[in-house]
């Protein structure tokens, strides 16, 4: 489904250039769902958005489908099959927009019709009833706006999704359910995902397999039963796993 | 489902439908605006001077126009409320008439600058590279000049009288919204809901205008209200200068000028337009802050 | 047992809104002794209020009311704003989320943490200058000439909040108050941060209120946690018991968490019932939790 092959990301022009990604290589297989571990600054969150077209300095090799991108535009086709969930569900809804402007005008942009039936069936299956088609993103909790972003997503009917740290920004209880959601949506729709998170735990939930990532580069790739159970191949992994686990008080 | 007083079914958290949502959020900025007792109050003096424009014939007592030179520079009087000036014209009756020409001047400007701003500064926020540096350094022309002085050039070129002048003044007076404009494009242009709307191939054009222009017009609509003030200042300098409104008009701006030489004798003859244009233009300044508050809570007081 | 540092009984926090007025904190009590007292709950929960309330930076029109708030047995409900100035920092002091936004971009380093200490020692110039070496030191910064000069965006996130944790510690305060200090941080740098904010409060004999969302972290870290829903603390229980909690709200979080160490298809979800909104709490306090 999505194969990537030496991917370098860079900003800025020399001699400031920051280069976010370096040499990444990893391939995700349809209907799987990888993930994308590491802390900030490694690169994880760039690595999605080159794949979106959302970056401007990239060099590598990009397929998603089959299908070869380049530079910093995608085809309508593209935007069919894959589209993204972004981190910070405050910052990816236009505050003057209300739910159905947001959905409706996405379902038009993909050339949809049947737009009013479309709208009502994407907010049941985000678990949202049909009360909140009309509100403003002022008056719809974090995880409310989490999932009218998801079916922001789902409007086109992709089948690659890219889910920038999903639940970061989250409450605990919240999570759960938008984690649940996303696994039921995938289970129902043959989606594939791909999952940027920070957290181990969550993405040891919800993926197969995933990569490591370390300033901008993949150090280990591995399943996520090996993480599980602490079968590391490299030092930094086994440290990432040891910090995420606990604090332990100095003794005494 | 139970019966909603209005004022519930505007202030709900889960509208039902289109409309109810548009209301409430207008309602909402209503009650925001109303607690502000100052704004209400410029509010009102607006208003007041809207319907006088409106009924200027008929509220008039006399004939702006009408000259009596028997009865010229009489102070405040039964006859003459404000006094009557040097050709013995009513003043009442020629502030009553210039309201009209001074909405006519703030209209106009109001409607033209703010649109040229929003475009320039919109689409070099939006755009960057070359197409920025150059709008921008056109603005940055524009601005460079003083605004009277560039006023009175295009008026010169273009002939003296009220069109002119205040379509000089429109002319003159968009950079700050441009920049106004830029400034708050930038900002939003690396913003989420933007990415995701690109996502979704939603091209430059409707994102500028569907996502861009609602964030931007907030703000300029409280710049232009905070500017009136500035506006009718300038267009009655304009007229002082003689190069706006032309005689026997009765712009407020010009009446001054005519008050001038009469000040130290008869100073009502200068001093009653001059109070006209201050009451205004205080009535704009506090509607202004009055809309920010409403539009832009970030930057209300607490 | 020692009188508490701080005693707090039946805070309540309530802001007027246009639909009525709305109460953040209803009824918190608790005492805090030279421990380290965690507080858990979610957005909306209340516990950054309170951490709020007590420092007195609750404007109006919010209202803070309580039956007692007392440091050291003498009220601090509602003092004056000089002499809570003159509280704040030298005996109560915060330490907030992101040093992005707590350190002032303008200032060097130094500069902020020697002003921190001269506001409430009087003393300038030299002494200021080696207490804030010193607490560069102390915070385990290992090159503290050069983050001294350096200004708030040169340094980075950690680094940025064990400079707060200095700042906020130069007028040797008695209490510290940490709302979500490492929320903003890095897995690798969170627990090298709390392991100084731990050594530092253990020397000096101080109360550490932790404010976070991460009960897990907090269990780990904090000797008591108390867990807050809905405005009122619900359940008070030692840190090393937590995983025997017995209020439904705080075993809904713990069971809600995906943990390595146990894999399942699916996460459970907190049910919310609406009884732990008010139901009576069974308390050592008179009046409630």
């Amino acid at each position: 489904m999505l194969k990537v092959e030496n991917l370098d990301v860079w900003f800025g022009d020399p001699p400031d250039r920051v280069h976010a990604v370096q040499g990444a290589t990893f391939s995700v297989a349809a209907g799987e769902s990888y993930g994308l571990v590491g802390e900030s600054g490694s690169g994880k969150s760039t690595i999605l958005r080159a794949i979106t077209g959302l970056a401007s300095g990239w060099s590598g090799r990009i397929e998603v489908g089959g299908e070869v991108v380049s530079g910093g535009h995608r085809s309508r086709n593209f935007h069919r099959s894959v589209q993204m969930v972004f981190q910070d569900p405050y910052a990816s809804l236009h505050p003057r927009h209300s739910v159905d402007r947001v959905l409706s005008e996405t379902l038009r942009l993909q050339g949809m019709d049947g737009i009013d039936g479309r709208i009502t069936r994407l907010l049941e299956a985000v678990g949202l009833g049909q009360g909140f088609r009309f509100r403003y993103p002022h008056q719809l909790s974090g995880g409310q706006r989490q999932r009218v972003a998801i079916a922001r997503a789902l409007a086109a009917e992709p089948r690659l999704l890219l889910l920038d740290e999903p639940t970061s920004a989250l409450d605990v209880s919240v999570q759960a359910e938008i984690l649940n959601l996303l696994s039921d949506l995938r289970r129902e729709r043959g989606l594939t995902y791909v999952m940027v998170s920070h957290d181990l735990a969550v993405v040891a939930h919800m993926c197969d397999r995933l990569a490591v990532m370390r300033s901008g580069q993949i150090v280990e790739e591995m399943e996520a039963a090996s993480l599980r159970s602490g079968r590391v191949g490299t030092p930094y992994a086994g440290e990432l796993l040891a910090a995420s686990s606990s604090y332990r008080r100095e003794a005494g | 489902m139970t019966e909603m007083t209005t004022r519930a079914w505007l202030l709900t958290d889960a509208p039902q439908t289109r409309r109810q949502a548009r209301l409430g959020a207008i309602y909402q900025g209503w009650l925001t605006f109303r607690a502000n007792r100052l704004a209400m109050l410029g509010l009102a003096i607006l208003l007041f001077l809207l319907f006088v424009a409106a009924f200027a014939p008929w509220l008039a007592p006399q004939n702006p126009f009408a000259q009596n030179l028997a009865e010229r520079l009489k102070p405040p009087s039964a006859a003459h409320w404000l006094g009557t000036d040097a050709l013995g014209r009513d003043i009442l009756s020629r502030l009553i008439h210039g309201s009209r020409v001074t909405l006519f001047i703030v209209g106009t400007v109001a409607l033209i600058a703010p649109v040229i701003g929003l475009f320039v500064g919109t689409v070099a926020g939006f755009a960057g590279g070359w197409v920025d540096q150059v709008l921008m350094r056109i603005t940055d022309i524009f601005l460079a000049f003083p605004k009277l002085i560039l006023a009175l050039a295009f008026v010169a070129a273009l002939g003296p009288g009220i069109g002119n002048a205040v379509l000089a003044l429109a002319i003159t007076s968009w950079p700050p919204y441009a920049r106004l404009a830029r400034a708050e494009t930038l900002t939003i242009r690396h913003a989420d809901y933007i990415a995701a709307a690109r996502l979704q191939g939603a091209g430059p054009l409707r994102l500028l205008i569907g996502h861009v222009w609602p964030l931007c017009i907030s703000s300029l609509i409280v710049r232009v209200a905070l500017d009136m003030a500035g506006i009718i200042l300038s267009a009655a300098g304009l007229g002082f200068l003689g190069l706006g409104a032309q005689p026997p008009m009765p712009e407020w701006g010009a009446m001054i000028s005519d008050g001038r030489t009469y000040i130290l004798d008869f100073w009502w003859v200068a001093a009653m337009p001059g109070m006209a244009i201050f009451i205004v233009s205080l009535a704009f300044n506090l509607l202004g802050d009055g809309l920010r508050d409403v539009l832009d809570p970030k930057g209300a007081k607490e | 047992m020692t009188a508490p540092l701080l005693s707090i009984r039946d805070l309540r926090v309530a802001f007027p809104t246009r639909q009525g007025v709305f109460e953040a904190v209803r009824g918190v009590s608790f005492d805090l002794g030279r421990e380290r007292l965690g507080v858990v709950g979610e957005s909306g929960s209340g516990k950054s209020m309170t951490g709020r309330a007590i420092l007195g930076l609750v404007r109006p029109p919010g209202k803070v009311t309580a039956a007692r708030m007392e440091l050291h047995g003498e009220s601090i409900l509602n003092l004056p704003e000089r002499r809570m100035r003159a509280l704040r920092g030298a005996r109560i002091s915060m330490i907030m989320q992101d040093p992005k936004f707590s350190l002032n971009p303008v200032m060097t380093v130094g500069q902020q943490i020697m002003e921190a200490y001269r506001l409430h020692s009087g003393q300038g110039g030299r002494m200021a200058r080696d207490k804030a070496m010193e607490m560069l030191n102390a915070v385990q910064i290992r090159d503290p000439e050069r983050v001294f000069h350096a200004y708030p965006h040169e340094v980075s996130g950690g680094m940025g909040q064990r400079i707060m944790i200095a700042m906020m510690l130069a007028p040797d305060p008695e209490i510290l108050i940490a709302d979500e200090p490492t929320s903003a941080l890095d897995v690798s740098v969170r627990n090298e941060v709390l392991r100084i904010m731990d050594r530092l409060v253990a020397e000096r004999g101080m109360g550490l209120i932790f404010i976070s969302h991460d009960l897990n972290l907090v269990a780990q870290f904090c000797d008591r946690v108390l867990i807050m829903y809905a405005g009122r603390v619900v359940e008070e229980i030692a840190a090393r018991d937590l995983h025997q909690a017995r209020h439904p709200y705080t075993r809904g979080l713990l069971d809600s968490l995906p943990r390595l160490d146990h894999p399942v298809s699916r996460l459970s979800v907190l049910e919310r019932q609406p009884s732990w909104r008010d139901e009576e709490i069974a308390t050592p306090f008179p009046g409630g939790l």
